[in-house]
Formats: structure tokens, C-alpha cells, sequence
């Protein structure tokens, strides 16, 4: 008969505890709203997390086969409310696609503009999150004082700081008021040197390293497998951005602008900026990496909003007028992908051409996508971990119930 | 104290009865004003890290009764119970863990002698009171039948456990140097200019406080080591189903232990009531046979402390507000891997520094040696004639200073 001694497994078996079942949200603090994770655990070590999704549902797909185009438009800001402009660029472009509507080219730099602005306030909430989710409570309070700023701004263009419903079809509610593109080129000048500051708050921070790098790595092909877009694709090494490689309709936006797509590659990331150095510890696809292509998108989108107020200031012609709140769609359908700060995001529209109300309306959100992969990461971390991975993927509830 | 009241009260005892509540009703409102006012601190150290304001209206300017009116709010909410605690338990617990941090106070001197009770074993005791707030902390965990509890609870005990080892080296370093383990005794050591404080008195000990600082901030369960109340993994860990007056009953203990872990730190390390400069004695005030100077000089010492103390406390909050929060590996590794390790190879640093170089670096004319002298009969030092004349020109300058230490150090004993 075998021993104890013998037979490891055996001591294995007699040591054994009980699992246990743990409920992480949907009211918890960092779970990033109403997201509820079911933690299966043995003592520290996570062994199963299941994401249970739908406390935000509020059926906005099909409120949107009940109005015309313009008025879903508030809709989509409630969708990833951190990024309400995006997400109004991205339907009024399927929208227009749909329609095969042109934009005049000073329309065009105004959403470059607006939007890459709403990429950094939404990069700042995410980078403040993070590090709210590892424990350390001021960066979150800087990321808001700097997003405040971004939000005034855009209170100045319309009137609101949160759901926007600015970009519309056809163009913009308004035009820039006089005098904002010099506040927001202060502002831009004054936010270069803070993130730095941020770089040696959070990315180079000793206990932040230990605490990101090596954590939750998640392969390119596993990236590209579950669906995932924006930075968590771009943090595991797959050089892909709507911006560059979207469609020509999204990307003709971009057309002349010089960036780079913020991804490793060669063994570095693109280096324009003192950018800190890769910690050795760090591995292509953990949550450092995902968290520092972030980081360094706010330095991109600052160059691009950059270029986007010298183009706009040269450019001549209309703001881009919105159209008719009933103007007729045309029978057909529609898909575009734009890349919104936490992915792709995508907006599909079907109109049976007999009036301007859609016949069918669907989403398709990065943050989904993104969120599945924490089951993948999760498996055999620490509890610890569980809000440092899912925080690493930066989702919005609203963006993944709809 | 209690000899004094036995002149005026009936029973004998009762004077023992009546010193005893006479100071721990001191030492009460030393806590829970601390509290108070360190909770008042910690809005307004966090708001001014983060760019804020903080509490600004309640009690005119600054906020400051803030704490106050917090206090006020959770006496009035709710008393909660989750359904399937253990009832007992839960109640006892925030009391158990206050109980232990105030009880550390009883041998914390503020001054020469203001002490609650002189103990020649003071080290020890605040150490091993302090390390019982632990036992509170897992009855809360344990008490509120709550997962996310249970999970500070465990963790607290894994954590306050070990780091109890380190801290507990790291003391014994200036208990070493000293010869005593009554921070009376220690106090008066490190009396005179700043240089004669154990953390200068020689490089081990200048680790070995940095060292006990860390474990100290674990041991209290501050950020970075705050991983019983872990708030963004355990909603708030061990007190998640605490609320109202029981919780800031928790509250309080955390704000308590941290104020004489600092306490503790100020004594062994920085030289307790004793200022940076010899000014009370300048002034004249360290003449213990008026009284009034002495109370005076004391009174200065006590304000020496006291802010050693809210500067040490100042410290935890600015690590607190800048810090991301360890993994609890990660803080086992560092208790285990290097502090325990550091703590152990500074031990014998000054272990042998002391042996070798007993006067410490800036020699030779500090008064601890001579305190030494007239306590230690026979401590590890070569004997009298073996040293050299220098050593001796300066025990004859200075030897004025030695008897009055000695003579006052009787006299406090005598008192007490």
C-alpha cells in the first residue's frame, strides 16, 4: 500500500480545501460599474471567472428601429458614455455610408479633432481606473483633473459634458466657437508635460511594474481568436488600426496625417516621444503593456489633434450641415468599423428605403469582445489580479450591455 | 500618583483605583483626539496630494471638525448586523482591536517620565499589545459571515504574523544600544544634540529604522501593505459589513496603532522628547529641582514628540496617497525575503558596532555613555582603565552632566 510519502498525490488529495464560490460585483468597486464577475476560488488563487453581463441593458439596438438616424444619435453616447463622441462618429458615418453622403474636407478635420480629444479624455478615465483598480487613488484624481479640461472644452462646443450627440450625420451640430482652438492648443501644451509626470506615477512605479508585468499575458493568436480590438490587441503585438487599416470611408479622414500605429514592433515601440523604457519584466500582451499602449496613445492622439487644428484652420468650406432629422434613408444596409479608444466599434444599419426610421439597427462593441478574454486571463491568478486584468482591459459596461 | 492619593483616600486601594482611571482617561482622549484630528490630517494631506481642497467648511477654517461631524453621522446610522453572523463576536471585535491599540499608550512616554506606567519592559510590551489588534480583526472577518471578510481577516493574519518577526528585530537594535528595555530609559540616552539619536548612532541603525518603519506601516495595515481592507479587491476587506459607530470604532484603532507605531519609532529611533538642539537645557529648563522649569522643559519635550510622531503619521498618509497596493505574495516576499533578512544582518551590524565602538559614531562626549555607565554594572565594555586618556578628559568634562542623568533617572524611579 502507498504511503503519504510515497505518493504526493495523496498528501495533494488530504490537503485539499474546499472551493469557494465569490461574487465580484455587480456592486464592487472595481468592477468598472455593473459588470459581475463569479470568482471560483481556493483560498487566494482564482481558478474560474465567469463574467455575468445585462445589468445595464437598456435596448438600445431596438429603440434605434423606432427613430430616424439623427435621433439615435444620443443613444450611441450612452454607449461607451467615456467616449460619446466616438460613438457618434461611428453611426452617423454608417449612416452616411448608407446614405453615400460626402463630407466637405473641413468637416472632416473637425471630427478628427473632436474625436481624437474624446480618445484622450477616455485614455486619461482609463489610465485613473487602472490605477484605482491596483490600489493607488491619486492618479485617478489627476487623469479627472485633466479630463475636466477636456470636458469644458467640449462643453464649449455643445453645451454638454458627457453624452455629447455633437458629431451627427452629415457633419456637426455646430462649428467650433472663435477663440476654442487656442484654448485647446494651451491646454494640449499643458497636458504633454503632465503625462510624464503620470509615467512616473504609474508606468515606470516599481510596485506598479510587479504588479502589471507578467500579469495576465494574452497571446496574439488568443487576441485575435476572441475578437479583441484596440489597444488589448495592439498590447499583445498585432500591428492593427482602424485608422490605418479601416475602411476607406473612416480612413480618408486620417488622410495625410502623420502617425504611427502604437504597437511593439522589432522589439520596440514607435519612438517619437521620451517614451519610459519597456520594464525587463514585462512580457508582449500583459496588462503593463496594455496599460503603456495606452499611455502612449494619448501622446499620439495629442500629435493628432495637433495636425487636425493646423488642417482645420486651413481648411475651407462648410462645417458639414447636418441633414434633415427626417431625411429619408435609402433601401439598403450598411457596416462600418471605426476605432474607438477601447476598440472597434462597429454600427450596422439596414433600411428597407420607406422612410427615414431604419428598418434594423445593430451594434457591435470592442469592450464585448474584449471582456470575454478574462476568463482566458484569469485562470489561476490571485484575487488580486482579477481587478488588475479586467482593469487592464478598460471596458464600459454601457458600451457591452447596450 | 497612587502614592500621593493614599494620603487623601479611605480605602487604600482606591488610589490605585483612581491613578489608574486618572491616566487612561488622559490616554483615551490622546486616542481619540488623535483620531480625530489625524483623520482631519489625512483629508486634507490626501486632497492637497491630489490637488484638491479637501474638508473646508465644517468649523469654520479648514474643515477642521469634519471628523467631527463625520463622527456625529455614523453615531446616528444604523446599527447593521448581517444576518448570519456570529452576534458575539461581531460586536466584540472593533472593541478587541481598540482595546489593543490603546493599550500600547500605557507605556508610551510623552515626556521624561510622563508616561502611564513605567515599565523596565515597555519594548516589549507595546509590541505584543499592538500585535493583538490583529486578533480583532480576524474575529471581524470571521464574525460577518462574509466572504470578502474572511479574505481580509486571512490575509491580515498572514501579514501582521510575519511582519511581527522584522519588527520585532528591528527593535531590539536600540534596545541593544541602549542596555534597556524601558523607553524611559531609552529617551534619556538619546538626550542632547540630534547626533546622539539611535538612528545616527551608527549606519546598522540608520537601516534598521527604515526597516522598522516599513514593517511598521505593515503591521498597522497602511497602503502599501493594506491588504486586509484591500478596497478595489475586497470591497473593504475584514470591515465590509461594519458600519457606523462600530466601524469607526475600527477606525479609530487603525489611526491609534498608527500614532504609536510612529510613537515607538520617535522613542527607539529619533530620540523621543528630545529636540534636535539641547534648547531646553540652553534655557535652563532641564533642572529637575524646580518644578516648574521641569514641567516646562517636559511640556517642550512632550511638543517634540508629538510632532515626531504627526510627522512619522504624515509620512504613512504621503506613502498612502502615491502608492499602488502590493500583492499579497509580494508582501510576504518582502517581510520574508528582505526585510526579515535586513532586519537580522542590521542586528548584527550594531551588535558589533556597539561591542567595537560603544560610544557610537560622534564621540565621545554624548550622554548616553555616561547614562551606560552609571546603569550597566556589567555590560560588554572594556573596563575603565583600558581606555584611552582622550575618553577620560571627556567623562571628567562632562561628568557634571552623567550624575545629574543618573540622579534624575533615581528620582524618577522613586517617584513612580
Amino acid at each position: 500500500m502507498a504511503t503519504q510519502l510515497d505518493d504526493p498525490r495523496i498528501i495533494e488529495f488530504d490537503v485539499r480545501t474546499d472551493e469557494m464560490l465569490v461574487n465580484m460585483g455587480p456592486q464592487h468597486p472595481s468592477t468598472h460599474g455593473v459588470l459581475r464577475l463569479v470568482l471560483r476560488t481556493d483560498g487566494e488563487v482564482v481558478s474560474e471567472v465567469t463574467p455575468h453581463i445585462g445589468y445595464l441593458h437598456r435596448c438600445a439596438e431596438k429603440i434605434g428601429e423606432n427613430l430616424t438616424a439623427r435621433q439615435w444619435i444620443p443613444y450611441t453616447d450612452r454607449m461607451d458614455y467615456l467616449a460619446g463622441m466616438n460613438m457618434n462618429l461611428g453611426w452617423a458615418l454608417a449612416v452616411e455610408k448608407l446614405m453615400n453622403l460626402e463630407l466637405p474636407e473641413k468637416a472632416r478635420h473637425l471630427r478628427v479633432l473632436i474625436v481624437e480629444m474624446n480618445r484622450i479624455a477616455s485614455h486619461l478615465v482609463g489610465m485613473g481606473a487602472y490605477g484605482l483598480d491596483l490600489g493607488t487613488f491619486s492618479p485617478f484624481l489627476y487623469a479627472f483633473r485633466e479630463r475636466e479640461k477636456i470636458l469644458d472644452l467640449f462643453e464649449e462646443v455643445c453645451g454638454a459634458r458627457l453624452t455629447y450627440s455633437y458629431i451627427t450625420v452629415g457633419g456637426a451640430t455646430a462649428d467650433l466657437p472663435t477663440g476654442w482652438i487656442e484654448t485647446c492648443e494651451r491646454f494640449l501644451a499643458q497636458l504633454e508635460p503632465v503625462i510624464e509626470e503620470y509615467h512616473a506615477l504609474l508606468t515606470t512605479n516599481a510596485i506598479f511594474v510587479r504588479r502589471t508585468a507578467g500579469i495576465g499575458i494574452l497571446s496574439p493568436e488568443k487576441a485575435i481568436d476572441y475578437g479583441c480590438t484596440g489597444p488589448v490587441l495592439r498590447g499583445s503585438g498585432v500591428d492593427h488600426d482602424l485608422r490605418r487599416d479601416g475602411e476607406q470611408r473612416y480612413t480618408e479622414m486620417y488622410d495625410g496625417y502623420a502617425f504611427e500605429v502604437i504597437v511593439e514592433k522589432n522589439g520596440h515601440y514607435p519612438k517619437d516621444h521620451n517614451y519610459p523604457a519597456v520594464p525587463g519584466s514585462a512580457v508582449l500582451g500583459d496588462c503593463w503593456h496594455r496599460f503603456y499602449v495606452r499611455m502612449l496613445e494619448v501622446m499620439q492622439s495629442i500629435d493628432l489633434v495637433r495636425q487636425a487644428i493646423d488642417r482645420y484652420s486651413m481648411a475651407t468650406g462648410s462645417w458639414g450641415e447636418p441633414i434633415k432629422l427626417t431625411e429619408k434613408l435609402p433601401k439598403g444596409e450598411a457596416y462600418l468599423e471605426t476605432e474607438a479608444p477601447r476598440g472597434q466599434m462597429g454600427f450596422y444599419v439596414v433600411s428597407s428605403g420607406s422612410g427615414a426610421i431604419p428598418w434594423r439597427v445593430r451594434a457591435r462593441s470592442s469592450s464585448f469582445c474584449n471582456l470575454s478574454v478574462t476568463h482566458d486571463l484569469c485562470r489561476g491568478c490571485l484575487i488580486a489580479d482579477v481587478p488588475a486584468i479586467v482593469g487592464s482591459l478598460d471596458i464600459v459596461m454601457g458600451e457591452i450591455d447596450r | 500618583m497612587a502614592e500621593f492619593l493614599q494620603a487623601y483616600l479611605a480605602p487604600w486601594w482606591l488610589a490605585y483605583v483612581v491613578a489608574a482611571l486618572v491616566h487612561a482617561v488622559l490616554l483615551i482622549n490622546v486616542v481619540a483626539v488623535g483620531a480625530l484630528i489625524f483623520i482631519w490630517l489625512e483629508r486634507k494631506v490626501s486632497g492637497r496630494i491630489q490637488d484638491r481642497l479637501g474638508p473646508t467648511r465644517v468649523g469654520g477654517k479648514f474643515g477642521w471638525l469634519q471628523t467631527l461631524a463625520d463622527g456625529l453621522k455614523l453615531i446616528t446610522k444604523e446599527d447593521l448586523m448581517p444576518e448570519g453572523a456570529d452576534g458575539m463576536l461581531f460586536r466584540m471585535a472593533p472593541y478587541i482591536s481598540f482595546c489593543a491599540s490603546f493599550a500600547g499608550y500605557l507605556a508610551l512616554p510623552f515626556a521624561d517620565n510622563w508616561v502611564g506606567a513605567r515599565l523596565n519592559t515597555a519594548v516589549f510590551f507595546i509590541l505584543a499589545v499592538l500585535g493583538l489588534e490583529v486578533f480583532g480583526v480576524i474575529l471581524a472577518g470571521y464574525a460577518s459571515a462574509s466572504k470578502w471578510s474572511l479574505f481580509g481577516a486571512m490575509r491580515e493574519a498572514a501579514q501582521v504574523v510575519s511582519y511581527e518577526v522584522p519588527l520585532g528585530m528591528c527593535a531590539v537594535v536600540p534596545v541593544l544600544i541602549a542596555g534597556s528595555m524601558d523607553l524611559v530609559t531609552i529617551g534619556q540616552m538619546q538626550h542632547g544634540w540630534f547626533t546622539n539619536w539611535f538612528v545616527f548612532h551608527d549606519p546598522f541603525t540608520f537601516i534598521t529604522f527604515w526597516v522598522y518603519f516599513t514593517c511598521a506601516t505593515a503591521s498597522v495595515n497602511r497602503a502599501p501593505f493594506d491588504l486586509a481592507e484591500a478596497e478595489s479587491e475586497l470591497v473593504a476587506g475584514f470591515h465590509t459589513e461594519y458600519s457606523g459607530l462600530r466601524w469607526s470604532i475600527f477606525f479609530m484603532a487603525e489611526y491609534g496603532s498608527m500614532f504609536a507605531v510612529s510613537g515607538l519609532a520617535a522613542i527607539l529611533f529619533f530620540g523621543g522628547w528630545n529636540g534636535p538642539l539641547p534648547i531646553t537645557e540652553w534655557l535652563g529648563l532641564a533642572d529637575t529641582t524646580n518644578p516648574v522649569l521641569s514641567y516646562l522643559g517636559n511640556f517642550i519635550g512632550m511638543l517634540n514628540f508629538m510632532f515626531k510622531c504627526v510627522f512619522g503619521v504624515t509620512f504613512m498618509m504621503w506613502v498612502r496617497w502615491t502608492l499602488p497596493r502590493l500583492r499579497i505574495d509580494q508582501v510576504m516576499t518582502t517581510c520574508l525575503k528582505y526585510c526579515t533578512p535586513i532586519a537580522a544582518a542590521s542586528f548584527l551590524g550594531a551588535t558589533l558596532w556597539t561591542y567595537f565602538l560603544p560610544g557610537g559614531l560622534i564621540l565621545p562626549n554624548n550622554a548616553y555613555g555616561l547614562v551606560r555607565e552609571g546603569q550597566l554594572i556589567d555590560g560588554p565594555y572594556p573596563p575603565a582603565d583600558a581606555e584611552g586618556p582622550s575618553k577620560e578628559t571627556a567623562n571628567e568634562k562632562t561628568a557634571g552632566t552623567g550624575d545629574l542623568i543618573s540622579q534624575v533617572a533615581g528620582e524618577h524611579r522613586g517617584r513612580d
